[in-house]
């Protein structure tokens, strides 16, 4: 198939859309799906089937996340010549309540019957006033559901990766190409050399999403100047950090827009094949990605001659099993390879010596999933986005103790303050802000003083922290930050794959240390000697797991040193007196 | 036993080494498989019996120790079939930060296993993971594969109790 197939089908979809006056998309993804979404999806199907309204009224749109996950289930509603519509915590009974509202359009209508026919019929029945006030009723039950669009939760955002997310059916490809899918790629494949593509990544400064910040179209640039028959491109889907499922959702809900960033990728480096590296704990963006791969195959998209340019990219799926370590790039590899995924050291870089020894370029999903959007809008316009070292935008998952919590998409260098008092609408109840927590258990903990650093990799790493791929937690007053260091360094005891010694043994003796200071029994020598053994740690180990796991606890220990000592001087009080 | 439900059981049995058999096919029975083949292992089974380790090896044509190496590398390969009942307990960040500790503390005093165990007879597994990524919801639990989010230690011990009550009441009535 070439590109004009791929416009008549993006055209054939479009029309078929146009054709309902009011369309119901409702949320499926995994947190939306645990508050009832299946329910409610279904109960909209059935509701909509039975108002007998002529079939080109109303569909029911299965979507990916809408971003407001802990309102869940949420359903919008896109009618014809109205404003959209957002409900949220959709019951079955509310879903029944919203198709009664948007698609039999008999809400206000019965409503006036009732109330002309009570005007003439006999003034004592009261069956019609009844039926009118229970309808009432209701109608102000379904407003108490609807979530205002012009709260900063979603005003502040800026959609980039995320812009198709919760508006399209993420295992129909059509609906892909009907929003401007696989453009991109055409546009490269038919007018674009390797090296141009290249460039105009390199141009955006498109940098890893992954955590790292590494420049994507340098990458590319090795990776392409690598001479080898065989090249291979990698899809890092393996979110381990725990808070962090960012990518599980650009998989799961527009698995179409990462395969279409990869087959970008592919094309500028010369891969003829590549792999995703997704992880076992995430069933359904396994299934999502095999089956956009699938879809993309049957019309020509990936095979011998993509879009019928001659370009031959094929890719497969390599599903983890619950490792950590395996989101470094090495150990990735290894794993694919069907080994225990152990880091080794670098160099050799991937782009050079890589996947069985080729040259293998390895991308994060959000980055892949930003570069259709470079292609088709240029590098100056993804530049214009951001902060002068950090362009474009990151998707955070923001969780914790907020009031909003869910997957938002926002513009670098916003101020963590905005995310936490606009977006996330502050502190639910009346605690106080403590910390953010970024980076999960390879970033840190920002204090409430910091609240106003620009939301950018050089300035959390400045803070002591890391961007890392996205998670971020909000505590307040109620976590102890001791507690909190030792959660995330027994995370990274679990996780050592056991290569190297200042990570295997240096993560458990400082657990060891915080036990100490956290069951009252530590003294000053041992904050000193914990500190040194974190920087040890961080210095001398091999793969980016040990020389990132003290990192929360440097952090505590730099923001939050009183409580540490406080732990500390309650023991050498209790002592004194003894001496 | 009677002789027509050990011939049931074999059967089942071979139509589980079948979907490893496929599995093994369908990725040319390259080395690189064995991660694969695993997983499918796990799926199919439930967890890894050592036969089925050993059959691995042997249809891969790689020794047995590099198949027990990566088997016990990887958190999901489990050794020891799951209880008929499970309940996973996400300790992700999001998850703790609301709590978590104490649902799965309430699970092991309340049904006297451990975290990552089995009772005794068997009936239940107590599951500890880091995220399932429904962090909007925290603390979330997954319950015999139903997910529950905004979870609290009194509702998720409420609910296992009864499964489990049932499941006893289930097997008396069969008795």
């Amino acid at each position: 198939m070439d590109n004009a197939h791929l416009e008549a089908l993006a055209q054939e979809e479009r029309s078929r859309q146009a054709q309902y006056r009011c369309r119901i998309f409702c949320c499926t993804s995994t947190a939306c799906l645990s508050a009832g979404a299946g329910q409610t999806f279904s109960t909209l199907e059935r509701a909509v089937a039975a108002c007998g309204c002529g079939e080109q009224e109303a569909e029911v749109v299965k979507t990916g996340c809408m971003g407001l996950c802990s309102r869940g289930p949420l359903v919008r509603v896109e009618a014809r010549g109205e404003e959209p519509v957002l409900y949220g915590d959709v019951s079955s009974d509310i879903a029944h309540q919203i198709v009664a509202r948007h698609v039999n359009l008999c809400g206000e209508d019965e409503v006036s019957t009732v109330e002309a026919e009570a005007e003439t019929a006999d003034p004592y029945d009261f069956m019609h006033l009844r039926a009118a006030l229970r309808r009432a009723r209701q109608q102000k039950e379904l407003d108490l559901h609807r979530i205002p669009l012009d709260l900063p939760f979603f005003t502040k955002q800026v959609k980039v990766v995320l812009s198709e997310v919760g508006r399209i059916d993420p295992e129909k490809l059509e609906d892909y190409l009907a929003h401007g899918g696989y453009q991109a790629l055409a546009k490269v494949l038919n007018e674009m050399t390797p090296e141009q593509v290249c460039d105009e990544v390199l141009r955006s400064d498109l940098r890893g999403r992954g955590g790292a910040g590494y420049p994507t179209g340098l990458k590319w640039h090795f990776g392409r100047q690598a001479q080898a028959a065989q090249k291979y491109i990698i899809v890092n889907g393996d979110e381990g950090d725990p808070g962090a499922y960012m990518d599980r959702t650009v998989m799961e809900d527009n698995p179409h827009r990462v395969l279409e960033g990869m087959i970008i990728a592919a094309y500028a480096i010369g891969a003829s094949y590549g792999y995703f590296y997704i992880r076992g704990e995430y069933p359904i963006a396994i299934e999502r990605i095999r089956r956009a791969i699938r879809a993309a195959r049957r019309r020509g998209i990936l095979g011998k001659s993509v879009l019928g340019t001659g370009f031959s990219f094929d890719a497969d799926v390599r599903i983890g099993a619950g490792a950590f370590v395996c989101g470094e790039e090495t150990a990735l590899m290894h794993s694919v390879e069907g080994k225990r995924g152990v880091p080794r050291i670098r160099p050799p870089y991937p782009t050079e010596s890589g996947l069985w020894g080729a040259p293998t370029v390895i991308n994060n999903v959000e980055t892949l999933a930003n570069v259709p959007t470079i292609i088709l809008k240029g590098a100056d316009w993804f530049a214009s986005l951001g902060t002068e070292q950090s362009k474009g935008t990151k998707v955070f998952a923001l969780a914790g103790q907020l009031r909003h919590t869910g997957l938002i998409e926002v513009p670098m260098g916003i101020s963590l303050r905005e995310i936490v008092y606009d977006i996330g609408g502050g502190i639910p109840g009346d605690r106080a802000f403590k910390a953010a927590q970024t980076g999960g258990p390879s970033g840190g903990c920002i204090p409430a003083e910091h609240l106003d650093a620009p939301v950018d990799y050089e300035s959390l790493t400045a803070l002591g922290s890391i961007m890392g791929s996205g998670g971020l937690v909000i505590i307040d007053e109620t976590t102890r930050m001791p507690d909190f260091a030792r959660f995330f360094i027994d995370f990274c005891v679990d996780e050592s794959c056991g290569k190297c010694v200042p990570c295997r043994v240096g993560t458990v003796q400082i657990r060891a240390l915080l036990d100490k200071i956290i069951g009252g029994n530590g003294t000053l020598e041992d904050l000193d000697k914990l500190e040194k053994l974190c920087v040890l740690v961080k210095t001398a180990s091999l793969c980016g797991l040990g020389t990132s796991a003290p990192n929360p606890v440097l952090s505590t220990l730099r923001f939050f040193r009183h409580e540490y000592e406080a732990l500390v001087s309650q023991h050498q009080v209790a002592e004194t007196p003894a001496r | 036993m009677t002789t027509q439900e050990k011939s049931g059981a074999s059967l089942l049995q071979d139509e589980r080494y079948k979907t490893i058999d496929r599995t093994i096919k369908r990725l040319n029975q390259r080395e690189d498989a064995l991660l694969e083949v695993l997983n499918t292992a796990q799926e199919v089974f439930g967890y890894l019996p050592q036969p089925v380790l050993r059959y691995v090896a042997q249809q891969l044509h790689v020794p047995l120790s590099r198949v027990y190496g990566v088997a016990t590398f990887y958190h999901m390969f489990t050794f020891e079939p799951l209880g008929e009942h499970t309940c996973i307990v996400c300790a992700g960040t999001a998850c703790h930060v609301k709590g978590s500790d104490r649902i799965i503390r309430t699970l092991s005093e309340a049904f006297n296993v451990q975290p990552g165990g089995t009772t005794a007879d068997g009936s239940f597994s107590l599951t500890v993971t880091r995220c399932l990524g429904s962090c909007g919801l925290a603390p979330v639990v997954v319950i015999d594969g139903q997910v529950h989010g905004k979870a609290t230690p009194e509702g998720v011990y409420a609910q296992v109790a009864q499964i489990l009550t049932v499941a006893e009441t289930l097997k008396q009535g069969a008795r």
